[in-house]
């Protein structure tokens, strides 16, 4: 087999294959920096969280769509996702409970429901899609939901940059020179939920939020700067899908665990190697005078 | 006399209804540095956030006649910031201008000019593109103190800037606290070394809950109030209800 037919024949080959690349590529253009800054804020745990309330939500659209409807489906899991984020900022402003906890009791609640919800009118294989993604059968007008939703968190990132960081590295700093922290914080939520939306649809609720942890804590291990930790957490997250699409064509395996897997290895990889890994403890190198 | 600047009238902070601090006026002048010191859980922590309006007073009143939360530079006790985060010193530092860059606009050149002088001013001249996770605690509460330069703020808050840090650093930058004062800035500052509040501090306040004594340091500072803070902060009943002096009036 040439190294052409392992990775590029499938992809010229097979237009469903072009597509679940092109909507990998887009979801890891998004994800990867929204997955950084919610590794920085400690709320890895919250996206997890979050990418399972968006279940009711979306199965709720299943219900009265009848079927798989890519705008309903949508569109219910951003109104549930964005009412967990608001609701779940509520209780942990006025119990002593953390955001993190808050988020925690919300998971299985909404997986149940989810789960329940599609499996009043759905078939085991309608169940399966909707935990575990459809990247394959993705269609011209999931693409653009997800593509949307790429240039939107790229813009909205590029524009609202500083006071977000600002308000992720120093909150308190923030509210006291009057910088508004809350809604910069509600407009981060926003961008987490519709881009476990755009994942929700390729990568099913169980994985949703594999696309943007994994890259993130990559990044974490590489990156020393802000900038550097976005561009290596996207660049992570589309290797990731490629090879992962790549290995689940010849192998005839699921195609979303295998993206999610390819991103562990990444993980695993850059954990000895990376300059904070395992490998360069062990084999340490002269200092440098003073 | 200068103007009053911030004034307290019997003022009750409480959380829940735990009063962290209760009956305490006097008033804060402007141009006054004024140290407040006092054990642990004392409220001085409390009396801060209640005097920039980030926490409602319970009862009584704190009167800032034309002040707005801008016109305070704060650094909160131990920041919780997190050192790990990945931001480079000048980053830091340039934060402090925010009431000019704001949210959106462009970052001056002058900005920069001016962080760059705020960084050799705490000693850290060419530290700017350094990661803050690369520096000690000491190195990092300079730049927290660059960021107050740059800040510009009328009123100095400062809650307990020392603690845990080197003496070399301590000294350095309480000649920068010296120096606001000079400039005719406010400062209010928790402290816990009691020579550095004699040696730079006119005026203290020492909490113990309440005010014990509020006015020139030798005063406030004599040792029969020390020891009378020292017995309140011992005897402090946590699960205490009605304030006698409320319960008087009731
Ligand atoms: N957010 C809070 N919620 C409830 N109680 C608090 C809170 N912050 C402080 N306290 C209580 O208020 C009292 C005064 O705290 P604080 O002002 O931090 O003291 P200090 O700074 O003098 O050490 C303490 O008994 C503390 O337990
Ligand atoms: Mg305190």
């Amino acid at each position: 087999m040439t190294l052409h037919a392992i990775f590029i024949s499938p992809f010229v080959d097979y237009g469903f294959m072009r597509r679940a690349l092109v909507a990998c590529f887009a979801l890891a253009l998004g994800s990867g920096p929204v997955g950084v800054l919610l590794m920085l804020r400690r709320m890895s745990l919250v996206g997890d969280a979050m990418s399972h309330a968006i279940l009711p939500g979306a199965a709720i659209g299943f219900l009265i769509a009848g079927g798989l409807s890519l705008p309903a489906m949508g569109f219910g899991g951003l109104v549930a996702g964005l009412s967990i984020a608001l609701l779940s900022g509520v209780i942990s402003r006025t119990t002593s409970l953390r955001e993190d906890a808050s988020f925690a009791s919300f998971y299985l609640t909404s997986l149940a429901l989810g789960v329940l919800i599609v499996s009043l009118r759905g078939s085991n294989i309608d169940l399966l899609h909707v935990l575990f993604g459809t990247i394959l059968a993705i269609d011209a007008n999931a693409l653009y939901l997800v593509g949307g939703i790429a240039s939107l968190t790229i813009i909205a990132l590029a524009v609202v940059y500083r006071p977000l960081v600002a308000e992720c590295f120093d909150p308190e700093f923030l509210r006291a020179v009057g910088g508004r922290g809350s809604l910069f914080h509600f407009l981060f939520l926003l961008l987490v939920v519709i881009n476990l939306v755009a994942s929700f649809e390729a990568l099913g609720t169980l994985m949703a939020v594999g696309l943007m942890m994994l890259p993130a804590a990559v990044a974490r291990l590489w990156a020393q700067s802000l900038p550097t930790m976005f561009a290596v957490a996207a660049a992570t997250a589309v290797v990731s899908g490629y090879l992962g699409l790549v290995a689940s064509f010849h192998f005839a395996v699921a195609s979303g665990p295998t993206i999610i897997l390819t991103a562990s290895c990444i993980y695993g990889v850059s954990l000895i190697l990376s300059p904070s890994g395992m490998a360069r403890r062990l084999y340490s190198r002269p200092h440098l005078k003073a | 006399m200068k103007q009053p600047l911030i004034e307290l009238q019997d003022v009750t902070v409480a959380y829940a209804r735990h009063p962290a601090l209760h009956h305490v006026s006097g008033t804060f002048r402007e141009g006054s540095m004024t140290a407040i010191t006092g054990p642990n859980g004392a409220g001085k922590s409390t009396l801060l956030k209640a005097i920039m309006g980030e926490l409602p007073v319970a009862e009584g009143t704190i009167k800032r006649p034309g002040l707005t939360a801008r016109d305070f530079g704060y650094l909160p006790q131990a920041a919780e910031i997190d050192r790990q985060f990945p931001m480079s010193v000048a980053d830091t530092v340039m934060l402090g201008a925010w009431r000019r860059s704001g949210a959106f606009r462009r970052i001056d050149p002058d900005v920069k000019a001016k962080a760059r002088k705020a960084l050799s001013a705490v000693g850290l001249e060419g530290f700017g593109g350094r990661i803050i996770g690369s520096l000690s605690s000491g190195q990092f509460q300079r730049v927290l103190f660059a960021r107050l330069l740059l800040q510009d703020a009328k009123i100095i808050v400062l809650d307990e800037p020392f603690t845990a840090i080197d003496a070399r650093t301590t000294r350095d930058l309480l000649d920068i606290v010296c120096r606001w004062h000079k400039e005719g800035r406010t400062i209010i500052a928790v402290l816990h070394d009691f020579d550095q509040v004699r040696a730079h501090f006119p005026e203290t306040l020492l909490l113990a809950r309440e005010a014990i004594d509020w006015g020139p340091t030798s005063v406030a500072m004599s040792s029969r109030n020390l020891l009378r803070a020292r017995a309140m902060a011992e005897s402090w009943d946590e699960g205490a209800e009605v304030c006698e002096k409320d319960a008087a009036v009731a």
